[in-house]
């Protein structure tokens, strides 16, 4: 018998003895008889008309099984890829939403949009036939950048967009933030870059899909972060499979930080072939093909406007933003910049008026989407950033302009407004927190030091907030959600007390096995290691929306909280029955249900066993069997947040940004595991870091090719670039979610690229540096000093 | 991958032989760069003649004045040799910093030295220490065998069998890597003799050059205040998303003084 690991307690994570032993099993693991190979043949220019495609050389070519292309798609009379969510504008205008086929028709619209795929008996055969197809472009300009895209002479993607704008968005009340401006003492104002980002996952996404005739099924596995959407806008809304003929399995995944959270084509088209040639077949991207496929995450242009009184509170905020959405609508695209970024302007403080414009632009470029923060990086940025130059304008010190403006502990719930209203949460404390934390008051000693050496030291804050655990459904129905975000568990009580959990949400590296085994092994009493979680799999698992958002514990704990303490109630009903006492006076504590104030007790597993060989049981009251479900809607985001210290060197020489010191206290409510959120953090940060410092998706305006479309050329950030950091938590509790958890998954993609670039800034303020775009690159940073016409570097 | 013929030849003449019969073969020493290339369908060559089962290119021998290293040792090796650390420890310094431990594990100089990649740095080492490439065939000069992005003097069924370094006085690397690939983004050797000092550049332009003014400079004073002030021309220098050829141009200055740096410490 094992121990009971509860709430609290840091068990190393039950999934690695498979992950480190080589034992995991990934889509490109799994091997089904008789499967035949496909590859993607993808557009090689940004933007084209298709003016036909010749197959016959490559069908001629030996092994090949099949060539499938838009034409194919359209006389199967087959939907388009789905948005999950539809956006109006101010007059209430719905967005532009052109047709995504999941094979080009008729044109290409970013460099890898797929046109074809072939099948063929090997990979290998797959290839050199698709190496034949004979593709006839009519290659058009293409267009890449925002500012570019919504010009008058931009090239155009759809007939019926014009100017490209999908959708001009916007939120606030536009008039008092104009009011309030006209007031101001003083006026920030801002123009930034936030940079295109490409997420990288270990894991390649991979597809197998097969048909069974005799049965009328289809079965695909996927590297998928949900596979019951993945089902419902699959099978419903593009191939029109019933949800009773579609098992999605979506087995060990290595990675996704939204990447894997959308329906893609290529499981669409995979799924649709392995029917039309009777095989199974599979996919695997190679690392290239991610980089022009993968959903990329972020590219703003963004002006804002902050108005102070005279002693520096925030009056009013005003961001304009263009939000690039690529060549076509991905299954969350225009939600992230509009409902994830607008709603988190706020932050931390009581700017009493807020409003935003985000015009949604379309582009020859890959769909952008959600990656890890979502919207609530880019808000983050904006505002923390505004700050720093609010106060470098009003010569205040910088955290004390946060603090003038901080909700103050006191002040939660605290409506913002912005829509979002804040439950709980203490920003101040966080910040004091992290300033001992940070060492703060010897930065100075520091910094000389580094002058020493030549060297310039700098310091930067970020206290931030986020809006997470998505999404109370009836509040994301009002921002045009087109499906609910709620989530399910099934706890299975075996006749021998041991318990099997299948949820709705995807572990796929988040420790999710250990953590919920944790809350079961912590609400029923039974043994860590006598709680198995399965997930990702259509067919074993009831139903969920998969994992992203930091919602996995946020609302997928909530739902196995509660359907754990469904079974605590109908254990107390069998054994009050077996004790012959009154249900009321039934305790139940650390696995053992006893009458109050008596020895008698039975066993967790007793009334287990009791429940399943119901010889002695009230069949007249209660059905047998111990499992019990329960779906859980969250009444709110969930909002942690905190303070990210940042510490970096430049060199002035080479412009190289060192990163010296990390500091992060957070805010994510109560702690299950804190192992598992400490790794999270470091993920997260470093994530953000990568952003601030090396990652950048590059285009070629004109041509639309992806420059830095491999790991040569597209800089993700490694263990040698980071220094250990100091992560903490500061908690509040959440008011509204059963364990008083908040997530935090993203907390530290969201807060720290403006504590990175702020210290940057800091360490540059005195050449009269104000802003660096990210990622602050050493060519970058050079090129800053040299317009700055300073005597650096010249000795 | 595309298909190919394998061949493991064990005598340099059987290497050289099957390179000149099999039309469109290619020599795989380590493979760091030509595994990857086929990988993605970008080369494929009819056959592949594997220099790894030749033994007699492997090692690092002691010669005094000079120290030769085998075509087919791994960066590793070299980087680890107490020969090579006592007597050029700029050379085991510029081993150390190519690509991670697994490229330094498979990797080989004579590899390196025949891609001639403009951003590999080995040509910065050879070419800044005067080394002479010995082939199946000759001897060649450094200053003679780099022509160009990807080019050397080398002849269809010309094998590189070893490089021979001369022993300088002092020698030194610095290396600003390439955010992403950690190639050179600029890489300068410098390597002073009894008769002068060589200063040889990789990475900012198509090939590797020298920087006569800086040898000239260094060979006058060999310190990093010497060529301080000395700037480079930004013609024919590399400008990519990553650096334009200005800030390049920039970098060769501040590199040449930080190998300097490095020599003298």
């Amino acid at each position: 018998m094992g121990n009971v690991i509860g709430i609290g307690a840091a068990p190393k994570r039950k999934e690695d003895q498979r992950f480190l032993t080589g034992r995991g099993n990934y889509v490109s693991d799994i091997k089904r008889p008789g499967m035949a190979a496909g590859v993607f043949v993808r557009s090689p220019h940004g933007h084209a008309l298709l003016r036909g495609i010749d197959k016959s050389a490559a069908l001629a070519s030996p092994g090949a099984i099949a060539v499938l292309t838009g034409d194919d798609v359209a006389d199967d009379g087959l939907g388009s890829l789905p948005c999950g969510w539809g956006i109006t504008d101010a007059k209430g205008v719905p967005m532009k939403e052109p047709p995504f086929p999941m094979l080009a028709q008729d044109k290409v619209r970013f460099v890898g949009d797929m046109v074809a795929f072939v099948i063929a008996e090997t990979p290998e055969q797959a290839n050199a036939a698709a190496d034949l197809l004979k593709i006839d472009y009519e290659v058009l300009p293409s267009v890449v950048g925002v500012l570019e895209a919504v010009r008058p002479d931009a090239p155009q993607l759809f007939d019926d967009v014009p100017n490209n704008i999908c959708c001009d968005w916007e939120l606030g009340d536009k008039a008092a933030v104009e009011t309030a401006f006209k007031k101001a003492a003083h006026v920030a104002r801002l123009s930034l870059v936030n940079n295109r980002l490409i997420g990288n996952p270990m894991e390649p996404r991979a597809a197998i899909a097969e048909y069974e005739p005799g049965t009328d099924r289809y079965t695909l596995w996927t590297t998928s972060q949900f596979p019951h959407v993945v089902r419902f806008l699959m099978g419903a809304l593009v191939l029109n499979i019933p949800q009773h003929k579609l098992r999605v399995v979506a087995p060990d995944v290595g990675g996704g930080f939204g990447v894997k959270q959308f329906h893609y084509g290529e499981e669409a088209v995979i799924t649709w072939a392995a029917k039309r040639v009777r095989r199974p077949v599979k996919w695997v991207a190679s690392r290239s093909e991610g980089y022009v496929s993968d959903r990329h995450g972020r590219d703003h242009v963004t002006e804002a406007e902050l108005a102070l009184d005279e002693t520096g509170k925030f009056l009013a905020f005003r961001v304009n933003t263009l939000a690039n959405m690529g060549g076509y609508l991905s299954t969350f695209g225009p939600n992230i910049p509009t409902n994830l970024y607008g709603p988190l302007l706020g932050g931390v403080y009581t700017t009493p008026a807020i409003y935003c414009n985000v015009k949604v632009v379309f582009t020859n470029t890959v769909p952008v989407d959600a990656y890890r923060g979502a919207g609530r990086p880019e808000a983050t940025f904006v505002l923390e950033r505004i700050v720093d130059v609010a106060a470098s304008e009003m010569g205040i010190d910088r955290v004390e302009i946060r603090r003038r403006n901080m909700i103050p502990k006191e002040a939660y719930p605290y409506q913002t407004p912005v829509l979002v209203q804040y439950d709980s949460g203490d920003p101040m404390g966080c910040l004091d927190g992290a300033l001992v934390a940070a060492d703060v008051k010897n930065f100075g000693v520091r910094k000389a030091a580094s002058a020493r050496k030549g060297k310039f030291r700098g310091l930067g804050y970020s206290t931030y907030v986020e809006a997470c655990g998505l999404a109370p459904s009836r509040f994301a129905g009002r921002l045009g959600a087109r499906g609910g975000l709620y989530e399910s568990a099934t706890v299975r009580v075996h006749p021998t007390g041991q318990v099997t959990v299948m949820i709705g949400t995807h572990n796929h590296g988040q420790g999710h096995e250990t953590t919920f085994a944790q809350i079961v092994s912590d609400k029923l009493g039974v043994a860590f290691e006598n709680v198995d979680i399965v997930f990702g799999d259509t067919d074993r698992v009831q139903f969920g929306m998969g994992t992203y958002g930091s919602r996995s514990l946020v609302v997928g704990g909530a739902a196995l909280s509660k359907a754990t303490d469904k079974v605590i109630v109908k254990g107390k009903k069998i054994a009050a029955h077996l004790l012959e006492a009154s249900e009321a006076d039934i305790q139940f504590e650390a696995g053992k249900f006893s009458v109050a104030g008596t020895d008698r007790i039975k066993t967790f597993e007793e009334i287990a066993g009791a429940a399943y060989v119901p010889h002695n049981y009230p069949l007249e009251v209660l059905e047998p069997g111990l499992e019990e479900q329960a779906y859980y809607d969250p009444v709110n985001f969930t909002y942690p947040g905190g303070c990210h210290i940042a510490e970096v060197e430049v060199d002035p020489e080479t412009g190289t940004v060192t990163l010296v010191n990390y500091t992060a206290v957070d805010d994510v409510g109560t702690v299950i595991n804190p192992m598992i959120v400490e790794g999270q953090l470091h993920g997260g940060i470093v994530q953000g870091v990568g952003q601030a410092l090396f990652e950048n998706a590059v285009y070629d305006e004109g041509s639309g090719q992806l420059l830095s479309g491999s790991l040569m050329d597209y800089c993700m950030p490694r263990a040698d670039h980071l220094p250990m950091m100091k992560v903490a938590t500061h908690s509040t509790l959440c008011t509204h979610t059963p364990m008083g958890v908040k997530g935090c998954g993203e907390v530290g993609t969201i807060g720290s690229p403006a504590a990175v670039i702020n210290a940057v800034v800091d360490a540059l303020s005195h050449l009269g540096v104000t802003h660096v775009d990210m990622p602050a690159t050493p060519n970058r940073i050079w090129r800053l000093l040299q317009n700055a016409s300073l005597p650096v570097a010249a000795e | 991958m595309k298909p190919f013929a394998y061949h493991q030849p064990d005598q340099i003449p059987d290497a050289a032989k099957l390179l000149t019969s099999i039309e469109d073969s290619k020599l795989v020493a380590g493979g760091m760069t030509l595994i990857p290339t086929l990988k993605q369908r970008l080369a494929s060559p009819a056959a592949l003649v594997d220099l790894s089962k030749l033994g007699s290119l492997k090692g690092i021998t002691d010669d005094e004045a000079t120290i030769t290293i085998g075509a087919m040792t791994p960066h590793a090796v070299v980087a680890a040799s107490k020969l090579v650390q006592t007597k050029i420890p700029g050379l085991a310094a510029l081993a150390s910093m190519i690509g991670d431990p697994a490229v330094r594990s498979r990797g080989t100089i004579g590899g390196s030295v025949a891609n001639n990649d403009p951003a590999a740095d080995y040509p910065a080492g050879v070419l800044g220490l005067g080394a002479t490439i010995v082939t199946s065939k000759r001897e060649i000069a450094a200053d003679k065998f780099f022509l160009g992005l990807f080019e050397t003097a080398l002849e269809l069924g010309e094998i590189i069998t070893a490089i021979r370094f001369p022993v300088p006085v002092k020698a030194g690397y610095a290396k600003f890597k390439a955010p992403a690939s950690r190639y050179a983004l600029v890489g300068v050797f410098v390597a002073q003799f009894a008769d002068g000092v060589r200063v040889a550049v990789t990475g900012a332009g198509p090939g590797v050059f020298r920087v006569p003014p800086m040898e000239a400079a260094l060979s006058g004073h060999f310190d990093p205040p010497a060529i301080a002030a000395i700037k480079i021309d930004t013609d024919g220098l590399t400008s990519d998303i990553h650096a334009e050829a200005d800030y390049r141009a920039h970098l060769v200055t501040v590199m040449a003084k930080r190998a300097v740096e490095a020599a003298l410490s």
